[in-house]
């Protein structure tokens, strides 16, 4: 194709977007929708997650020891269970680190009196799980091992953050998903109604031999124009809003600062910026190049 | 060794080029342009459009089709066009066969062919100029080139001031102008007109056969459905009646042959 043909069709593609402006516009506009809607619950999922994922790192395990387990057995099995998939890290506390701890959080300055240390034999590890879900089995695990003692862990949060995070997961692709779909029903529209305005002109291009891509480009051009646009905008609206609604969470609700850690736009923009140009674009083509296959047999 | 090989590879590559310029130089040096052979064509309803017609046009040849409403005239025209596809009977044009043109190869024939209607169908919404330029634009001809050729045509015509009026700004005869420079631009072989007088007074359907003729003499071949008896027997050019779909004369230096 010669640039000149190739300009010439991307002309064309803009003139039929301002020849039925209400269509493109509406058009425009529910792609704008979808997309700003997708990229709200984008940045909204990937908060969660990044919340779930820093409560997880807390989530722990903690295995006590019979009392007369020898420190070689214990370090064996912490060995053991560093090699466990669902392990990210195993942290060991002596004895001595479990009573001072707990000196510090409950007793202060009356833990004076104590000349010997009377949690002895409370030597424990620390399990920290790669994946919540799998913590049951890790437990049945430990519990299997005949010198662990006891396993504390912390059943409520392992669940409810699976569920959550899964729960956020089909919803938000099932809301994706169907927005897609009215997405391309209505480029499709817009497509056809072009095509329409333009039969006459279409029959005196064959008439002069113009090829079947030459016909068909300048509708295609249009879709993809209208998906970029459609895509483009709601990224700037997301962009320039995103640090406000962060900023006024933070000052309503100080209290749960410690809890509620965004993350920056500009990780949110890693992914979403492709990812809504690339589904601007695809609808686009999509819409139009389906809806010019089945209305434009040249 | 290897050279020999080699060479006798440049030599039948040689031969081959040759054989393929010969079968070129034998489509184009063809002499009849049209070919039509027992072609008959029937919509879904009623009797044949055209029946069982058989005719032959040279290149070079000034034509008219002639004959009364519903005689098939315009159907004739799509055959030609390959708009539609004949029921039965063979048709070449330009050396192509018609029934047998693969679909994406149709562009590339039609590019030799102008095609002129009644109506001009021109594009409501761009100006004498574009108008023209479309026809380049489609058959991809370099701006430069194009902008050389636009102009020019437009001067043949006796359009030259009027690059920026809008069709709806011209007068009848004026818009079938652009009409015929946007068929010409593209320097066809074969130029097809279905009544391009129809719609203009005398005066103007003069001036357009004239145009015609013109563009006859310098090589075009042209054919032109009319109902303009006058002009007809004025221009003494070969004359072909078509009545009921089927061939009633063809003379050359004809005449109309009027009925009632
Ligand atoms: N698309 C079509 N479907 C069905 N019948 C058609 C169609 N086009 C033409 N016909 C019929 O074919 C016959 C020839 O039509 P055609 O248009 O070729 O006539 P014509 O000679 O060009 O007439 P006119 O001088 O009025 O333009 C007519 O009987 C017409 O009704
Ligand atoms: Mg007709």
């Amino acid at each position: 194709m010669r640039i000149s043909t190739l300009f010439y069709t991307i002309r064309q593609g803009f003139r039929n977007i301002f020849r039925n402006k209400m269509y493109s516009l509406a058009s425009v506009a529910t792609i704008t929708a979808c997309l700003f809607l997708f990229g709200v619950i984008y940045a909204i999922v990937m908060n969660l997650q990044n919340m779930v994922h820093t409560a997880e790192e807390g989530v722990s395990v903690t295995v006590f020891f019979q009392e007369d387990t020898s420190e070689e057995r214990i370090k064996e099995i912490g060995d053991l269970l560093v090699k466990r998939v669902e392990v990210s890290k195993v942290v060991y506390v002596s004895a001595d680190e479990a009573w001072e701890s707990f000196k510090e959080d409950y007793l202060g300055e009356y833990a004076d009196g104590f000349t010997e240390n009377p949690l002895e034999g409370s030597q424990n590890y620390e399990i920290y799980l790669s994946d919540v879900s799998m913590q049951n089995s890790l437990v049945t695990y430990l519990q299997s091992i005949p010198e662990v003692r006891k396993v504390n862990q912390s059943q409520v949060t392992a669940d409810t953050l699976t569920g959550l995070n899964s729960l956020i997961g089909y919803i938000s692709v099932g809301i994706v998903v169907i927005l897609l779909g009215v997405s391309i029903f209505l480029i499709s529209n817009t497509v056809t109604i072009g095509i329409n305005v333009r039969r006459e002109e279409i029959t005196i291009m064959k008439y002069i031999g113009a090829t079947d891509f030459f016909v068909r480009s300048p509708f295609v051009i249009e879709g993809i124009i209208i998906g970029l646009v459609g895509a483009a905008i709601p990224l700037g609206i997301i962009y320039f809003v995103y640090n406000n609604v962060v900023d006024y969470v933070l000052n309503r609700f100080s209290i749960l600062t410690s809890l509620l850690d965004f993350l920056p736009v500009s990780v949110i923009f890693d992914t979403l910026l492709p990812v809504s140009l690339g589904i601007g674009v695809g609808i686009g083509f999509i819409g139009s190049f389906v809806t010019v296959r089945k209305h434009l047999r040249v | 060794m290897k050279v020999i090989v080699a060479e006798e590879f440049f030599v039948t590559e040689e031969k081959k080029e040759v054989k393929k310029k010969r079968k070129k130089k034998k489509v184009s040096s063809e002499s009849d342009i049209i070919v039509l052979d027992h072609v008959s064509k029937s919509y879904e309803s009623g009797s044949p459009a055209l029946d069982d017609i058989s005719l032959r046009i040279k290149k070079g040849e000034f034509v008219f089709i002639v004959g009364d409403s519903g005689s098939g005239k315009s159907t004739m025209i799509k055959l030609l066009l390959r708009e539609l596809k004949a029921t039965e009977g063979n048709i070449r044009v330009l050396g192509y066969d018609l029934n047998r043109i693969r679909h994406r190869k149709i562009p590339q024939f039609r590019r030799n062919i102008g095609i002129v209607f009644q109506d001009f169908r021109l594009l409501k919404d761009r100006n004498v100029y574009e108008n023209v330029a479309f026809a380049q634009r489609i058959v991809q001809t370099p701006t430069k080139l194009m902008k050389k050729n636009v102009p020019a045509v437009l001067a043949s015509v006796g359009l030259a001031g009027k690059y920026k009026a809008k069709p709806k700004q011209l007068s009848g005869g004026e818009q079938q102008r652009v009409a015929l420079a946007r068929a010409l631009v593209n320097e066809p072989t074969l130029l097809l007109c279905d009544e391009p007088t129809g719609n203009l007074d005398p005066k103007n359907s003069w001036e357009i056969m004239n145009m015609l003729d013109e563009i006859n003499k310098s090589g075009t071949t042209i054919l032109v459905v009319t109902h303009n008896k006058e002009i007809v027997n004025e221009m003494k050019k070969r004359v072909i009646t078509l009545k009921k779909g089927v061939i009633i004369s063809d003379e050359e230096e004809g005449a109309y042959i009027d009925e009632d």
